[in-house]
């Protein structure tokens, strides 16, 4: 048994060269650098402090007394961040870049020099955090399902700003992390707005 | 193998191929055979627990990728592994994804191309052919001459090439579904790029009993939506805001068979519209009760991006649509909801019931029972990267939902998950299978990564139970998320085929024990498929054979159906018509059905007992 070769194909021959491209150079220009992708280490890295923030507050559920649905959400987060985020210290580890602790809070970020501890989208501020700490019952429920859907959506968005980069998740452990982002926090924001929906309203003053 | 220069490479890779032989290496399964455990009993200790782990390191020829290099312990129960077959070069330390079948071939996935195994021989797949071209993950399915493989990463190129593409923004860059014309299955010729605004995670081949022109191609994905610069048309904006959105839908392609080439996107129905206002008052509240029922969202704003409120209608996309052509239904499985779509209509399915469970992360793929009187839904919680079957993780979590479907209605009745606890070094969650055409009973074959392969009966769906399995511990324990383990298992004309994610290619057999017999097994080997996608339920049909009848007989004992006396009768005349030939067979057959009917009154599982008569009388007529 002989093995073939791999064959180029005609349609796509054909596409580029209705593009006027010629594949040879256009091939050469995208050859990545061997360094690791900036976007990509910037996704992963700051993904940790934001799962850990949701990992803190889903973990309040039991004691804060959370309604059964809404603790279940959360046990399932605390485990599914959790080991999200052991995959992307791993990830980053083998690329010889910096490792977040598995519970930071803040992503370290270096401006001009000097370096800065920043919120990611969506995470919650010192203030915002007291204020959930200090729910109990279905004022926690609903704290947390607000806090939570924009925590979401925040994952989403850095999802979308690493896709948006240049030579990113071209590596695919953080595409697959980055669609699984994607995927279950799309499935989790429409689960909690359902059930933010059937949280009783706040009580009218009088 | 990284290659620069697409054409340059295609020309070394031409010029060793004349040099190099086979790359692919076989094992067979060296154990002795096993006695048959005729045990009810499963083994205890349970022998996946603790298996040994393997070792990988660093692949001398491309250092970016990793080898096996000694092999994790392996343990199997009521089945056997025939054969591991080692991926062809380009293809390793690759992952390894979905298979299709066509006639003696399996045609694998691998995230960076798919590769065709002649599968005749099942003790040595030979490697028929490998096609490299990147893009995850690389989903395949076969209708005739032509082979569909999803694209969805944006690595993936038009021009098959492994570079990737650093633009966030390119015209090179595919994601949508790929099609090949494989008329020589040596020589497949890339025809057809249908790209899409969120690539193809999955997708499903449909055909039209009422159109025999066109094949139909239901594309799934949960990604992003790409920009509108690499591809017109496309918009991530809600529907409300944008009606062309691109979330919200799933799209369909039609592939005319005279001219496969010009194959387009011709509807892109919005399956989830509405979800709200079917269950907008439905109880239990957001899966209160905590188990199946009805699905559905309440339909109040919630906090969209930037704080304006975002109304949302349903799951923006699928993972998984399988269809079942014979019986008009499909089963969606779409972000937080298992959906049950009408398709005798195949270009515009239409939603007709829905699912919700607070137990279900993300519904994964669908399968329904033969009679489609069942469908089971999977939780692919954490999308298979994590190692869901610790002691600590749920039984009902990341497993694998049972519904009875009475008149287009679902109703849950039971979880089953692969119950060996798995280490945290193993990614493990329900994934793909199949069903085992065992005459009137269902079972299924499913892959749980490294949690391995789970053979269960899900004949009654408030007990489902494993029957039989094969697992093989950590594939190594220095590399966290070291991915391995069964990306899908399904069986075709008679054995199962297991695409592993990193050991390449596994075929078993089903060995006969106290919850499958011999006749059971030789019955589920007449049951033969042209061709195979397992997203495209076809129906199970027996022939009529002595095994047919005879594993009727050995379910009549098991369930203590029949007397043991007419049992052994039934048994004798079938061997004695068994010697016969020509019309004194024919007649002893008649003879043998027109008793068992007889026998079949009063028997306690009379319908059975007559189904068997009839058997007999099939036989005849052959």
């Amino acid at each position: 048994m002989s093995r073939s070769a791999r064959r180029f194909p005609a349609a796509a021959l054909a596409l580029l060269a209705l593009f006027a491209l010629a594949p040879a150079a256009q091939a050469q220009a995208s050859v990545a650098p061997s360094a690791n992708s900036p976007a990509d280490v910037h996704f992963m890295s700051g993904m940790i402090p934001h799962h850990a923030q949701a990992v803190v507050i889903a973990g309040w559920a039991p004691t804060h007394g959370a309604r059964t649905d809404i603790r279940i959400l959360c046990e399932r987060i605390v485990v599914g961040q959790k080991d999200e985020i052991a995959l992307m210290q791993y990830w980053l580890r083998q690329k010889g870049e910096p490792v977040p602790a598995a519970d930071a809070m803040h992503m370290k970020m270096k401006m001009n020099g000097m370096e800065h501890d920043m919120l990611m989208p969506g995470m919650l501020n010192e203030e915002q955090l007291a204020a959930l700490d200090k729910a109990r019952g279905s004022e926690f429920d609903r704290l947390f399902l607000q806090a939570m859907i924009a925590h979401h959506f925040g994952a989403i968005t850095m999802v979308d700003e690493l896709l948006a980069s240049p030579r990113a998740a071209q590596d695919d452990v953080v595409y697959k992390m980055a669609s699984d982002v994607y995927a279950d926090q799309t499935t989790e924001i429409e689960r909690m707005e359902k059930m933010l929906a059937t949280v009783p309203p706040l009580p009218t003053r009088p | 193998m990284k290659s620069t220069q697409l054409l340059a490479a295609t020309l070394v890779i031409g010029l060793s191929s004349a040099a190099a032989c086979a790359t692919s290496s076989s094992s067979s399964s060296s154990s002795p055979m096993p006695a048959a455990d005729m045990s009810t009993a499963p083994p205890s200790p349970d022998p996946r627990v603790g298996l040994r782990a393997g070792t990988m390191a660093r692949w001398p020829k491309d250092t970016t990728k990793k080898m096996i290099v000694s092999p994790a312990a392996e343990t199997q129960w009521n089945m056997r592994l025939l054969s591991n077959t080692t991926p062809a070069e380009p293809f390793i330390g690759v992952t390894h994804s979905d298979i299709a079948f066509s006639g003696p071939y399996a045609i694998q996935g691998n995230y960076d191309g798919y590769q065709v195994w002649d599968i005749s021989n099942p003790r040595n797949p030979r490697l028929h052919d490998e096609y490299v071209c990147r893009g995850s993950q690389s989903d395949v399915s076969v209708y005739r001459n032509l082979v569909f493989v999803s694209g969805e990463a944006p690595s993936g190129r038009l021009d098959c090439g492994l570079q990737g593409i650093p633009d966030s923004v390119s015209m090179e860059r595919f994601r949508g579904i790929r099609i090949f014309d494989v008329t020589d299955i040596k020589k497949p010729r890339y025809i057809a790029s249908v790209q899409t605004c969120r690539g193809s995670h999955t997708h499903t081949v449909v055909e039209d009993p009422n159109d025999k022109s066109n094949v139909y191609v239901y594309v799934s994905g949960s990604a992003g939506v790409r920009s509108a610069s690499e591809l017109a048309g496309c918009s991530a904006l809600a529907p409300d805001q944008d009606p062309n959105s691109a979330l919200f839908r799933i799209e369909v392609i039609k592939v005319p068979l005279a001219a496969p080439a010009t194959a387009a996107i011709v509807s892109s129905p919005r399956i989830f519209q509405g979800l709200a206002a079917v269950t907008a008052h439905a109880p239990p509240p957001a899966d209160t009760a905590g188990r199946g029922g009805l699905g559905g969202r309440g339909g109040a704003p919630g906090a969209g991006r930037g704080g304006a409120p975002a109304i949302r209608t349903g799951p923006t996309q699928c993972h998984d649509i399988t269809v079942y052509p014979a019986i008009g239904y499909a089963g969606g499985a779409c972000g937080g909801y298992g959906l049950l779509l009408d398709i005798k209509d195949v270009a515009n399915p239409k939603r007709v019931g829905a699912a919700a469970d607070s137990n279900k992360s993300f519904w994964h793929s669908a399968t329904f029972s033969n009679d489609g009187s069942k469908i089971l839904f999977s939780d692919e919680w954490g999308g298979g990267s994590a190692p869901r079957c610790r002691v600590t993780d749920k039984y009902e979590w990341g497993a694998d939902a049972l519904f009875t479907l009475v008149d287009g209605k679902m109703t849950f009745k039971s979880y089953y998950k692969m119950p060996a606890a798995q280490t945290t070094m193993e990614n493990c969650v329900a994934h793909n299978g199949s069903l085992i055409p065992i005459p009137d009973r269902d079972v299924m074959v499913q892959a749980w990564y490294q949690g391995g392969v789970s053979v269960f009966d899900w004949t009654d769906a408030e007990h489902p139970k494993e029957i039989a399995f094969h697992d093989r511990g950590p594939i190594d324990t220095a590399t966290a998320g070291a991915s391995g383990g069964s990306w899908s298992v399904y069986w075709y004309n008679g054995v199962m085929v297991s695409s592993e994610i990193a050991r390449g290619l596994d075929i078993f057999e089903l060995v006969p024990s106290a919850f499958i017999s011999q006749n059971e097994i030789d019955a589920a080997k007449t049951v033969r498929f042209e061709y195979l996608n397992v997203q495209g339920q076809q129906k199970m049909v027996w022939p009529a054979s002595f095994s047919f009848s005879r594993a009727l007989l050995d379910q009549l004992e098991r369930g203590n159906g029949q007397t043991p006396a007419k049992i052994a009768s039934a048994r004798a005349g079938l061997a004695a018509a068994e010697k016969l030939s020509g019309q004194a067979r024919k007649d002893a057959l008649d003879a043998l059905s027109k008793q068992l009917h007889g026998d079949a009154q009063g028997a306690a599982m009379a319908p059975k007992a007559h189904k068997l008569a009839y058997s007999v009388g099939d036989i005849a007529k052959l």
